[in-house]
Protein backbone atom coordinates (compact mmCIF):
# COMPACT_ATOMS: atom_id res chain seq x y z
CA UNK A 1 0.00 0.00 0.00
CA UNK A 2 2.83 2.14 0.86
CA UNK A 3 4.40 1.66 -2.43
CA UNK A 4 1.40 2.29 -4.14
CA UNK A 5 1.02 5.49 -2.45
CA UNK A 6 4.37 6.27 -3.45
CA UNK A 7 4.08 5.59 -6.61
CA UNK A 8 0.98 7.65 -6.83
CA UNK A 9 2.77 10.50 -5.66
CA UNK A 10 5.54 10.08 -8.02
CA UNK A 11 2.90 9.86 -10.84
CA UNK A 12 1.15 12.99 -9.69
CA UNK A 13 4.40 15.07 -8.73
CA UNK A 14 6.82 13.99 -11.32
CA UNK A 15 5.60 11.71 -13.99
CA UNK A 16 2.63 13.51 -15.63
CA UNK A 17 4.19 17.18 -15.34
CA UNK A 18 7.49 15.97 -16.48
CA UNK A 19 6.09 14.54 -19.29
CA UNK A 20 3.86 17.03 -20.49
CA UNK A 21 7.05 19.81 -19.86
CA UNK A 22 9.25 17.16 -22.17
CA UNK A 23 6.47 17.35 -25.15
CA UNK A 24 6.43 20.72 -24.69
CA UNK A 25 10.16 20.96 -25.35
CA UNK A 26 10.37 18.11 -28.08
CA UNK A 27 8.41 20.39 -30.10
CA UNK A 28 10.68 23.13 -29.50
CA UNK A 29 13.84 21.15 -29.90
CA UNK A 30 12.49 19.81 -33.54
CA UNK A 31 11.90 23.59 -34.72
CA UNK A 32 15.47 24.03 -33.86
CA UNK A 33 16.85 21.09 -34.93
CA UNK A 34 14.81 21.89 -38.40
CA UNK A 35 16.29 25.13 -38.76
CA UNK A 36 19.66 23.93 -37.79
CA UNK A 37 19.91 20.78 -40.03
CA UNK A 38 18.16 22.94 -43.44
CA UNK A 39 19.32 26.46 -42.74
CA UNK A 40 22.46 25.51 -40.83
CA UNK A 41 22.73 27.84 -37.91
CA UNK A 42 21.01 28.03 -34.56
CA UNK A 43 18.01 29.95 -34.10
CA UNK A 44 17.77 31.46 -30.91
CA UNK A 45 14.59 33.75 -32.21
CA UNK A 46 13.13 30.39 -31.84
CA UNK A 47 11.47 30.95 -28.12
CA UNK A 48 10.25 34.43 -29.16
CA UNK A 49 8.93 32.91 -32.56
CA UNK A 50 7.21 30.85 -30.32
CA UNK A 51 5.98 33.50 -27.84
CA UNK A 52 4.63 35.72 -30.86
CA UNK A 53 2.97 32.57 -32.53
CA UNK A 54 1.31 32.26 -28.77
CA UNK A 55 0.49 35.45 -28.33
CA UNK A 56 -1.40 35.48 -31.80
CA UNK A 57 -3.47 32.49 -30.66
CA UNK A 58 -4.57 33.96 -27.55
CA UNK A 59 -5.97 36.76 -29.42
CA UNK A 60 -7.73 35.40 -31.68
CA UNK A 61 -8.80 32.92 -28.47
CA UNK A 62 -10.53 36.15 -27.06
CA UNK A 63 -12.09 37.10 -30.75
CA UNK A 64 -13.62 33.50 -30.61
CA UNK A 65 -14.72 34.07 -26.97
CA UNK A 66 -16.24 36.91 -27.51
CA UNK A 67 -17.96 36.17 -30.42
CA UNK A 68 -19.46 33.11 -28.36
CA UNK A 69 -17.47 30.45 -29.92
CA UNK A 70 -16.31 27.62 -27.72
CA UNK A 71 -15.08 24.20 -28.28
CA UNK A 72 -16.58 22.83 -25.50
CA UNK A 73 -14.54 20.66 -22.59
CA UNK A 74 -11.60 21.60 -24.53
CA UNK A 75 -9.73 24.92 -24.80
CA UNK A 76 -10.86 27.50 -27.27
CA UNK A 77 -7.05 28.02 -28.17
CA UNK A 78 -7.16 24.26 -29.99
CA UNK A 79 -10.07 26.01 -32.83
CA UNK A 80 -7.11 29.35 -32.43
CA UNK A 81 -4.43 27.31 -33.22
CA UNK A 82 -4.99 27.03 -37.01
CA UNK A 83 -5.26 30.72 -37.34
CA UNK A 84 -2.37 31.22 -35.57
CA UNK A 85 0.05 29.08 -37.53
CA UNK A 86 -0.86 30.76 -40.24
CA UNK A 87 -0.44 34.05 -39.27
CA UNK A 88 3.32 32.95 -37.38
CA UNK A 89 3.92 31.52 -40.61
CA UNK A 90 3.64 34.69 -43.18
CA UNK A 91 5.97 36.18 -40.14
CA UNK A 92 8.62 33.70 -40.57
CA UNK A 93 8.54 33.98 -44.68
CA UNK A 94 8.37 37.98 -44.24
CA UNK A 95 11.08 37.63 -41.61
CA UNK A 96 13.28 35.70 -43.98
CA UNK A 97 12.52 37.96 -47.01
CA UNK A 98 13.93 41.06 -45.02
CA UNK A 99 16.43 39.52 -42.94
CA UNK A 100 17.82 35.94 -43.44
CA UNK A 101 17.58 35.85 -47.06
CA UNK A 102 20.70 38.53 -47.69
CA UNK A 103 22.83 36.72 -45.31
CA UNK A 104 22.12 33.69 -47.59
CA UNK A 105 22.90 35.22 -50.58
CA UNK A 106 26.15 36.21 -49.24
CA UNK A 107 26.89 33.17 -48.00
CA UNK A 108 27.22 33.93 -44.75
CA UNK A 109 29.08 32.48 -41.85
CA UNK A 110 26.64 30.14 -40.04
CA UNK A 111 27.84 32.02 -36.93
CA UNK A 112 26.93 34.82 -38.63
CA UNK A 113 23.43 34.04 -38.99
CA UNK A 114 23.41 33.01 -34.89
CA UNK A 115 24.29 36.80 -34.38
CA UNK A 116 21.65 37.74 -36.69
CA UNK A 117 18.72 35.48 -35.06
CA UNK A 118 19.74 37.21 -31.91
CA UNK A 119 18.85 40.40 -33.68
CA UNK A 120 15.47 39.06 -34.50
CA UNK A 121 14.89 37.99 -31.17
CA UNK A 122 15.18 40.82 -29.35
CA UNK A 123 12.91 42.65 -32.45
CA UNK A 124 9.82 39.29 -32.00
CA UNK A 125 10.51 39.81 -28.12
CA UNK A 126 9.95 43.67 -28.29
CA UNK A 127 6.75 42.90 -31.17
CA UNK A 128 5.45 40.52 -28.94
CA UNK A 129 5.19 42.65 -25.91
CA UNK A 130 3.85 45.15 -27.84
CA UNK A 131 1.40 43.46 -29.04
CA UNK A 132 0.26 41.54 -25.95
CA UNK A 133 1.78 42.66 -22.49
CA UNK A 134 4.20 41.77 -20.45
CA UNK A 135 2.16 40.36 -17.83
CA UNK A 136 0.78 36.78 -17.03
CA UNK A 137 -1.85 35.57 -19.30
CA UNK A 138 -4.31 32.49 -18.25
CA UNK A 139 -6.04 31.64 -21.47
CA UNK A 140 -7.01 27.96 -20.75
CA UNK A 141 -10.87 27.63 -20.76
CA UNK A 142 -13.57 24.47 -20.66
CA UNK A 143 -13.17 21.59 -18.74
CA UNK A 144 -10.18 22.06 -16.09
CA UNK A 145 -9.33 17.91 -15.39
CA UNK A 146 -9.75 15.04 -16.67
CA UNK A 147 -9.41 13.47 -13.00
CA UNK A 148 -9.65 15.65 -10.09
CA UNK A 149 -8.45 15.04 -6.45
CA UNK A 150 -11.57 14.22 -5.81
CA UNK A 151 -12.78 11.59 -8.33
CA UNK A 152 -9.88 10.09 -7.62
CA UNK A 153 -10.10 9.70 -4.43
CA UNK A 154 -13.77 8.38 -5.16
CA UNK A 155 -12.75 6.33 -8.09
CA UNK A 156 -9.67 4.63 -5.20
CA UNK A 157 -10.77 5.58 -2.12
CA UNK A 158 -7.04 6.45 -1.91
CA UNK A 159 -5.28 9.61 0.78
CA UNK A 160 -2.78 10.56 -1.84
CA UNK A 161 -4.00 12.38 -4.67
CA UNK A 162 -3.37 12.07 -8.48
CA UNK A 163 -4.82 14.60 -10.19
CA UNK A 164 -4.45 15.04 -14.36
CA UNK A 165 -5.32 18.16 -15.81
CA UNK A 166 -6.99 18.88 -19.44
CA UNK A 167 -3.99 20.99 -21.03
CA UNK A 168 -1.45 17.71 -19.91
CA UNK A 169 -3.46 15.39 -21.67
CA UNK A 170 -4.06 17.73 -24.85
CA UNK A 171 -0.33 18.34 -24.56
CA UNK A 172 0.50 15.34 -25.04
CA UNK A 173 -1.77 13.82 -27.89
CA UNK A 174 -1.16 17.34 -29.81
CA UNK A 175 2.54 16.89 -29.68
CA UNK A 176 2.45 13.04 -30.66
CA UNK A 177 -0.01 14.00 -33.51
CA UNK A 178 2.21 16.76 -34.63
CA UNK A 179 5.57 14.51 -34.40
CA UNK A 180 3.57 11.80 -36.49
CA UNK A 181 2.91 14.04 -39.06
CA UNK A 182 6.14 15.62 -38.86
CA UNK A 183 7.74 12.22 -39.47
CA UNK A 184 5.27 11.47 -42.39
CA UNK A 185 5.92 14.55 -44.19
CA UNK A 186 9.85 14.26 -43.96
CA UNK A 187 9.80 10.41 -44.54
CA UNK A 188 6.83 10.19 -47.22
CA UNK A 189 6.42 12.76 -49.33
CA UNK A 190 8.39 13.93 -52.45
CA UNK A 191 8.48 17.62 -50.67
CA UNK A 192 9.84 16.37 -47.37
CA UNK A 193 12.45 13.65 -48.74
CA UNK A 194 13.67 16.98 -50.79
CA UNK A 195 13.81 19.02 -47.48
CA UNK A 196 16.23 15.82 -45.87
CA UNK A 197 18.22 15.90 -49.10
CA UNK A 198 19.46 19.45 -49.13
CA UNK A 199 19.60 18.73 -45.50
CA UNK A 200 22.17 15.84 -45.66
CA UNK A 201 24.28 17.32 -49.21
CA UNK A 202 23.14 21.14 -49.81
CA UNK A 203 25.35 20.65 -53.20
CA UNK A 204 23.82 17.43 -54.55
CA UNK A 205 20.36 18.70 -53.93
CA UNK A 206 21.08 21.54 -56.20
CA UNK A 207 22.29 19.42 -59.11
CA UNK A 208 19.38 17.10 -58.90
CA UNK A 209 16.89 20.07 -59.69
CA UNK A 210 16.08 20.22 -55.93
CA UNK A 211 14.65 24.57 -55.49
CA UNK A 212 16.75 25.69 -52.53
CA UNK A 213 14.06 28.69 -52.03
CA UNK A 214 11.46 26.47 -52.15
CA UNK A 215 12.99 23.90 -49.08
CA UNK A 216 13.43 27.51 -47.55
CA UNK A 217 10.06 28.48 -47.73
CA UNK A 218 8.74 25.06 -46.52
CA UNK A 219 11.34 25.00 -43.66
CA UNK A 220 10.33 28.44 -42.38
CA UNK A 221 6.33 27.21 -42.64
CA UNK A 222 7.01 24.04 -40.45
CA UNK A 223 9.02 25.60 -38.13
CA UNK A 224 6.17 28.71 -37.85
CA UNK A 225 3.68 25.62 -37.19
CA UNK A 226 5.98 23.26 -34.76
CA UNK A 227 6.65 26.91 -32.61
CA UNK A 228 3.21 28.05 -32.16
CA UNK A 229 1.89 24.51 -31.34
CA UNK A 230 4.49 24.52 -28.66
CA UNK A 231 4.16 27.94 -27.47
CA UNK A 232 0.37 27.58 -27.28
CA UNK A 233 0.66 23.72 -25.20
CA UNK A 234 3.12 25.46 -23.08
CA UNK A 235 1.23 28.70 -22.27
CA UNK A 236 -2.35 26.54 -22.02
CA UNK A 237 -0.13 24.28 -19.26
CA UNK A 238 1.27 26.40 -17.21
CA UNK A 239 0.57 30.59 -18.55
CA UNK A 240 1.48 32.65 -21.07
CA UNK A 241 4.07 35.44 -20.07
CA UNK A 242 6.60 36.85 -22.99
CA UNK A 243 9.59 36.33 -20.86
CA UNK A 244 9.51 32.85 -19.83
CA UNK A 245 9.25 32.07 -23.35
CA UNK A 246 12.62 34.06 -23.73
CA UNK A 247 13.88 32.06 -20.89
CA UNK A 248 12.61 28.61 -22.74
CA UNK A 249 15.38 28.89 -25.32
CA UNK A 250 17.60 27.71 -22.62
CA UNK A 251 16.05 24.45 -22.15
CA UNK A 252 15.24 23.71 -25.74
CA UNK A 253 18.47 23.68 -27.26
CA UNK A 254 19.84 21.85 -23.85
CA UNK A 255 17.11 19.63 -25.54
CA UNK A 256 17.97 19.49 -29.21
CA UNK A 257 21.77 19.29 -28.74
CA UNK A 258 21.56 15.92 -25.72
CA UNK A 259 19.46 14.23 -28.68
CA UNK A 260 22.11 15.23 -31.65
CA UNK A 261 21.07 18.48 -33.13
CA UNK A 262 19.71 18.25 -36.65
CA UNK A 263 18.30 14.72 -35.56
CA UNK A 264 14.84 15.00 -34.90
CA UNK A 265 14.59 12.01 -32.86
CA UNK A 266 16.87 12.87 -30.95
CA UNK A 267 15.29 16.33 -30.53
CA UNK A 268 12.55 14.70 -28.99
CA UNK A 269 14.41 11.78 -26.86
CA UNK A 270 16.20 15.33 -25.60
CA UNK A 271 13.36 17.32 -24.62
CA UNK A 272 12.59 14.15 -22.42
CA UNK A 273 15.97 14.12 -21.11
CA UNK A 274 15.90 17.39 -19.80
CA UNK A 275 12.48 17.63 -18.60
CA UNK A 276 12.33 14.56 -16.11
CA UNK A 277 15.85 15.66 -14.70
CA UNK A 278 14.65 19.51 -14.21
CA UNK A 279 11.37 18.00 -12.66
CA UNK A 280 13.19 15.02 -10.81
CA UNK A 281 15.74 17.15 -9.51
CA UNK A 282 13.84 20.12 -8.11
CA UNK A 283 10.76 18.17 -6.61
CA UNK A 284 11.11 17.70 -3.02
CA UNK A 285 11.25 13.99 -2.25
CA UNK A 286 10.28 14.03 1.05
CA UNK A 287 6.83 12.64 0.54
CA UNK A 288 7.83 9.69 -1.79
CA UNK A 289 10.72 8.82 0.88
CA UNK A 290 8.20 9.07 4.08
CA UNK A 291 6.00 6.64 2.32
CA UNK A 292 9.46 4.31 0.95
CA UNK A 293 11.26 4.60 4.09
CA UNK A 294 8.59 5.06 7.05
CA UNK A 295 11.31 4.83 9.51
CA UNK A 296 13.39 7.77 8.50
CA UNK A 297 12.16 10.90 8.75
CA UNK A 298 14.44 13.66 7.09
CA UNK A 299 14.54 17.08 8.30
CA UNK A 300 14.18 18.92 4.89
CA UNK A 301 12.09 18.53 1.65
CA UNK A 302 14.65 15.87 0.42
CA UNK A 303 14.94 18.64 -2.72
CA UNK A 304 18.14 18.59 -4.52
CA UNK A 305 17.55 21.84 -5.91
CA UNK A 306 15.21 24.60 -5.49
CA UNK A 307 12.82 25.67 -8.39
CA UNK A 308 14.49 28.60 -8.79
CA UNK A 309 17.74 26.93 -10.06
CA UNK A 310 15.88 24.89 -12.81
CA UNK A 311 17.72 26.49 -15.26
CA UNK A 312 20.52 25.06 -14.13
CA UNK A 313 20.14 22.01 -14.97
CA UNK A 314 19.32 22.01 -18.44
CA UNK A 315 23.04 24.35 -18.28
CA UNK A 316 24.26 21.83 -16.91
CA UNK A 317 23.78 18.93 -19.06
CA UNK A 318 24.27 21.06 -21.80
CA UNK A 319 27.50 22.03 -20.75
CA UNK A 320 28.72 18.00 -20.11
CA UNK A 321 27.38 16.96 -23.34
CA UNK A 322 29.10 19.47 -25.14
CA UNK A 323 32.46 18.28 -23.46
CA UNK A 324 31.78 14.77 -23.46
CA UNK A 325 29.84 13.79 -26.36
CA UNK A 326 29.08 16.95 -28.78
CA UNK A 327 27.12 14.96 -31.38
CA UNK A 328 24.67 13.91 -28.55
CA UNK A 329 22.84 10.67 -28.26
CA UNK A 330 21.91 9.91 -31.79
CA UNK A 331 25.26 11.35 -33.35
CA UNK A 332 24.02 14.81 -34.90
CA UNK A 333 25.54 16.45 -37.38
CA UNK A 334 28.29 19.20 -36.63
CA UNK A 335 28.77 22.25 -38.73
CA UNK B 1 29.60 16.63 -85.31
CA UNK B 2 30.41 14.56 -82.21
CA UNK B 3 27.47 13.94 -79.72
CA UNK B 4 29.15 16.50 -77.09
CA UNK B 5 31.47 18.54 -78.25
CA UNK B 6 33.57 21.31 -76.16
CA UNK B 7 36.20 23.21 -78.18
CA UNK B 8 38.95 25.57 -77.46
CA UNK B 9 37.56 25.93 -73.69
CA UNK B 10 39.73 27.94 -71.44
CA UNK B 11 38.76 29.79 -68.11
CA UNK B 12 39.63 29.46 -64.84
CA UNK B 13 37.98 29.93 -60.99
CA UNK B 14 39.92 32.99 -60.72
CA UNK B 15 41.93 35.82 -62.92
CA UNK B 16 44.53 32.63 -63.38
CA UNK B 17 43.31 30.59 -66.28
CA UNK B 18 43.63 26.81 -66.02
CA UNK B 19 42.50 25.67 -69.03
CA UNK B 20 43.82 26.67 -72.02
CA UNK B 21 41.98 25.96 -75.42
CA UNK B 22 41.37 22.68 -73.72
CA UNK B 23 39.10 20.08 -76.30
CA UNK B 24 36.82 17.25 -75.43
CA UNK B 25 34.13 15.50 -77.79
CA UNK B 26 32.57 12.60 -77.25
CA UNK B 27 30.52 10.61 -80.04
CA UNK B 28 27.32 8.62 -78.99
CA UNK B 29 27.26 5.50 -76.94
CA UNK B 30 31.26 5.86 -76.53
CA UNK B 31 33.76 6.25 -73.41
CA UNK B 32 36.31 8.94 -73.18
CA UNK B 33 38.55 9.04 -70.82
CA UNK B 34 40.22 11.99 -69.39
CA UNK B 35 43.91 11.48 -67.74
CA UNK B 36 46.64 13.68 -67.09
CA UNK B 37 49.61 14.57 -64.07
CA UNK B 38 47.93 16.24 -60.94
CA UNK B 39 46.56 19.77 -61.08
CA UNK B 40 46.37 19.15 -65.00
CA UNK B 41 43.11 20.52 -64.66
CA UNK B 42 41.21 17.04 -66.05
CA UNK B 43 38.75 17.72 -62.66
CA UNK B 44 38.11 21.15 -64.10
CA UNK B 45 37.71 20.43 -67.46
CA UNK B 46 35.39 18.21 -66.89
CA UNK B 47 33.07 20.69 -64.72
CA UNK B 48 33.64 23.64 -67.51
CA UNK B 49 31.76 20.83 -69.85
CA UNK B 50 29.20 20.52 -67.17
CA UNK B 51 28.79 24.50 -66.49
CA UNK B 52 30.60 24.65 -62.93
CA UNK B 53 33.36 26.73 -64.25
CA UNK B 54 32.82 29.86 -66.21
CA UNK B 55 34.63 29.93 -69.32
CA UNK B 56 36.34 32.95 -71.31
CA UNK B 57 36.54 31.33 -74.08
CA UNK B 58 35.28 28.13 -76.08
CA UNK B 59 32.00 26.62 -76.32
CA UNK B 60 29.57 23.62 -75.08
CA UNK B 61 27.67 21.97 -77.57
CA UNK B 62 25.20 18.72 -76.89
CA UNK B 63 23.77 17.42 -79.61
CA UNK B 64 23.94 20.24 -81.79
CA UNK B 65 22.66 22.58 -79.59
CA UNK B 66 25.07 25.30 -77.87
CA UNK B 67 24.23 25.16 -74.18
CA UNK B 68 27.65 26.96 -72.95
CA UNK B 69 25.47 29.49 -71.33
CA UNK B 70 23.30 27.08 -69.61
CA UNK B 71 23.57 26.55 -65.70
CA UNK B 72 24.31 22.74 -64.92
CA UNK B 73 20.40 22.54 -63.64
CA UNK B 74 19.68 23.54 -66.83
CA UNK B 75 22.27 21.13 -68.83
CA UNK B 76 20.96 18.37 -66.21
CA UNK B 77 17.64 18.86 -68.24
CA UNK B 78 18.73 19.09 -71.13
CA UNK B 79 20.27 15.23 -70.82
CA UNK B 80 24.18 15.92 -69.19
CA UNK B 81 24.15 13.52 -65.57
CA UNK B 82 27.41 14.28 -63.28
CA UNK B 83 28.59 12.39 -60.83
CA UNK B 84 30.87 14.35 -58.54
CA UNK B 85 34.03 12.94 -57.28
CA UNK B 86 33.22 13.22 -53.34
CA UNK B 87 30.06 13.80 -51.10
CA UNK B 88 28.05 12.23 -54.34
CA UNK B 89 25.12 10.82 -52.02
CA UNK B 90 22.59 11.78 -49.48
CA UNK B 91 24.10 9.54 -46.93
CA UNK B 92 21.02 9.65 -44.36
CA UNK B 93 18.84 8.46 -46.97
CA UNK B 94 17.82 5.12 -48.19
CA UNK B 95 19.41 4.11 -52.03
CA UNK B 96 15.87 4.00 -52.79
CA UNK B 97 15.62 7.60 -51.71
CA UNK B 98 18.71 8.36 -53.04
CA UNK B 99 17.14 6.97 -56.62
CA UNK B 100 14.27 9.20 -56.54
CA UNK B 101 16.08 12.28 -55.75
CA UNK B 102 17.82 11.97 -58.58
CA UNK B 103 14.56 11.70 -60.88
CA UNK B 104 13.53 14.61 -58.75
CA UNK B 105 12.93 17.00 -61.97
CA UNK B 106 11.45 14.35 -63.72
CA UNK B 107 7.44 14.61 -63.97
CA UNK B 108 6.74 10.67 -65.22
CA UNK B 109 6.96 7.83 -63.91
CA UNK B 110 9.99 7.07 -62.67
CA UNK B 111 9.87 3.28 -61.67
CA UNK B 112 11.15 1.76 -64.85
CA UNK B 113 13.94 3.68 -65.16
CA UNK B 114 14.81 2.28 -61.25
CA UNK B 115 14.06 -0.89 -61.94
CA UNK B 116 16.95 -0.55 -64.73
CA UNK B 117 18.91 1.01 -62.64
CA UNK B 118 18.54 -2.19 -60.22
CA UNK B 119 19.11 -4.45 -63.02
CA UNK B 120 22.96 -2.71 -63.76
CA UNK B 121 23.40 -2.80 -60.15
CA UNK B 122 21.67 -6.33 -58.34
CA UNK B 123 23.43 -4.84 -55.07
CA UNK B 124 21.71 -1.87 -54.86
CA UNK B 125 18.25 -3.85 -54.66
CA UNK B 126 19.17 -5.96 -52.00
CA UNK B 127 20.24 -2.64 -49.87
CA UNK B 128 17.53 -0.44 -51.30
CA UNK B 129 16.21 0.21 -47.33
CA UNK B 130 19.95 0.69 -46.09
CA UNK B 131 21.18 4.71 -45.93
CA UNK B 132 24.02 5.19 -48.65
CA UNK B 133 26.26 6.46 -45.84
CA UNK B 134 26.20 3.05 -44.19
CA UNK B 135 27.27 1.52 -47.66
CA UNK B 136 31.20 0.29 -48.51
CA UNK B 137 32.86 2.93 -50.84
CA UNK B 138 32.33 1.06 -54.04
CA UNK B 139 28.47 0.54 -53.17
CA UNK B 140 28.40 4.07 -53.12
CA UNK B 141 30.07 4.96 -55.69
CA UNK B 142 26.90 2.62 -57.64
CA UNK B 143 24.36 4.29 -55.55
CA UNK B 144 25.74 7.62 -57.15
CA UNK B 145 26.28 6.61 -60.47
CA UNK B 146 23.12 4.87 -60.45
CA UNK B 147 21.49 8.19 -58.78
CA UNK B 148 22.96 10.23 -62.16
CA UNK B 149 21.21 7.30 -64.32
CA UNK B 150 18.12 8.68 -62.79
CA UNK B 151 17.23 11.35 -65.27
CA UNK B 152 18.28 8.87 -68.08
CA UNK B 153 20.84 11.49 -69.22
CA UNK B 154 22.63 11.13 -72.66
CA UNK B 155 25.60 11.75 -71.88
CA UNK B 156 27.15 10.91 -68.20
CA UNK B 157 30.24 12.30 -66.70
CA UNK B 158 32.25 10.75 -64.04
CA UNK B 159 34.66 12.31 -61.99
CA UNK B 160 37.27 9.64 -60.82
CA UNK B 161 34.67 7.07 -59.99
CA UNK B 162 37.03 4.60 -58.60
CA UNK B 163 39.41 7.01 -56.97
CA UNK B 164 39.79 5.06 -53.39
CA UNK B 165 38.46 1.65 -53.71
CA UNK B 166 39.86 -1.72 -54.49
CA UNK B 167 40.86 -3.28 -57.49
CA UNK B 168 38.83 -5.51 -57.42
CA UNK B 169 35.70 -3.00 -57.21
CA UNK B 170 37.46 -0.96 -59.77
CA UNK B 171 37.45 -3.77 -62.47
CA UNK B 172 33.24 -4.42 -61.30
CA UNK B 173 32.97 -0.43 -61.75
CA UNK B 174 34.56 -0.23 -65.08
CA UNK B 175 32.44 -3.26 -66.30
CA UNK B 176 29.36 -1.45 -65.42
CA UNK B 177 30.12 1.28 -67.19
CA UNK B 178 30.93 -0.37 -70.38
CA UNK B 179 27.28 -1.70 -69.84
CA UNK B 180 26.25 1.72 -69.43
CA UNK B 181 27.64 2.80 -72.66
CA UNK B 182 26.33 0.20 -74.69
CA UNK B 183 22.88 0.74 -73.67
CA UNK B 184 23.55 4.38 -76.13
CA UNK B 185 24.74 6.81 -73.43
CA UNK B 186 28.19 8.74 -73.88
CA UNK B 187 30.50 8.79 -71.19
CA UNK B 188 33.02 11.19 -70.03
CA UNK B 189 35.01 10.23 -67.21
CA UNK B 190 38.23 11.48 -65.19
CA UNK B 191 40.09 8.84 -64.15
CA UNK B 192 43.89 8.71 -62.03
CA UNK B 193 43.74 5.02 -62.96
CA UNK B 194 44.87 5.62 -66.27
CA UNK B 195 45.96 2.42 -67.76
CA UNK B 196 43.03 0.62 -66.88
CA UNK B 197 40.86 3.29 -68.03
CA UNK B 198 42.19 3.48 -71.44
CA UNK B 199 41.93 -0.15 -71.55
CA UNK B 200 37.96 0.64 -71.68
CA UNK B 201 38.41 3.63 -73.99
CA UNK B 202 37.05 4.60 -77.18
CA UNK B 203 38.85 7.80 -76.86
CA UNK B 204 41.62 8.90 -74.64
CA UNK B 205 42.62 12.41 -74.08
CA UNK B 206 46.13 13.31 -71.65
CA UNK B 207 45.88 16.73 -70.36
CA UNK B 208 48.58 18.80 -69.51
CA UNK B 209 48.35 22.36 -68.11
CA UNK B 210 44.98 22.64 -68.99
CA UNK B 211 45.41 21.28 -72.43
CA UNK B 212 45.24 18.53 -75.03
CA UNK B 213 48.90 16.84 -74.85
CA UNK B 214 47.80 13.72 -76.50
CA UNK B 215 44.46 12.45 -78.54
CA UNK B 216 43.81 9.15 -79.58
CA UNK B 217 41.59 6.09 -79.12
CA UNK B 218 42.62 4.12 -75.79
CA UNK B 219 44.45 1.43 -77.30
CA UNK B 220 46.73 3.71 -79.46
CA UNK B 221 47.77 5.85 -76.48
CA UNK B 222 48.19 3.09 -74.19
CA UNK B 223 50.79 1.53 -77.21
CA UNK B 224 52.69 5.12 -77.70
CA UNK B 225 55.92 4.42 -76.32
CA UNK B 226 56.18 8.46 -75.94
CA UNK B 227 52.74 8.36 -73.32
CA UNK B 228 54.17 4.86 -71.50
CA UNK B 229 56.64 6.84 -71.03
CA UNK B 230 55.99 9.79 -69.44
CA UNK B 231 52.20 9.32 -68.22
CA UNK B 232 51.73 5.65 -67.36
CA UNK B 233 54.93 4.85 -65.66
CA UNK B 234 56.43 2.79 -68.54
Amino acid sequence: MELINALVALTNYVIIPATAYGAQLALGALGVTLIYSILRFSNFAHGDTMAFGTAVVILITWGLQAMGISFGPLPTALIALPFGIAVTALMMLGTDRVVYRYYRRIRAQPVVLVMVSVGVMFVMNALTRFLIGVDQINFADGERFIISARTWNQMTGMREPLTLRTTQAITVVTAAITVVALFWFLNRTRTGKSMRAFSDNEDLALLSGIDPDRVVKVTWVLTAALATIAGTLYGLDKSFKAFTYFQIVLPIFASAIVGGIGNPVGAIVGGFIISFSEVGLTYAWKKVAGYLVPAWEPDGLVQLLSTDYKFAVSFVILILVLIFRPTGIFRGKVV
Amino acid sequence: MSYLDASNMTGGYGKADILHGCTLTVEKGQIAVIVGPNGAGKSTAMKAVFGMLPLRGGSVTLDGTDITALSPQDRVKKGMGFVPQVNNVFPTMSVEENLEMGAFIRDDDFHDTMEQVYTLFPILKDKRHQNAGELSGGQRQQVAVGRALMTQPKLLMLDEPTAGVSPIVMDELFDRIIEVARTGISILMVEQNARQALEIADRGYVLVQGANRYTDTGKALLADPEVRRTFLGG
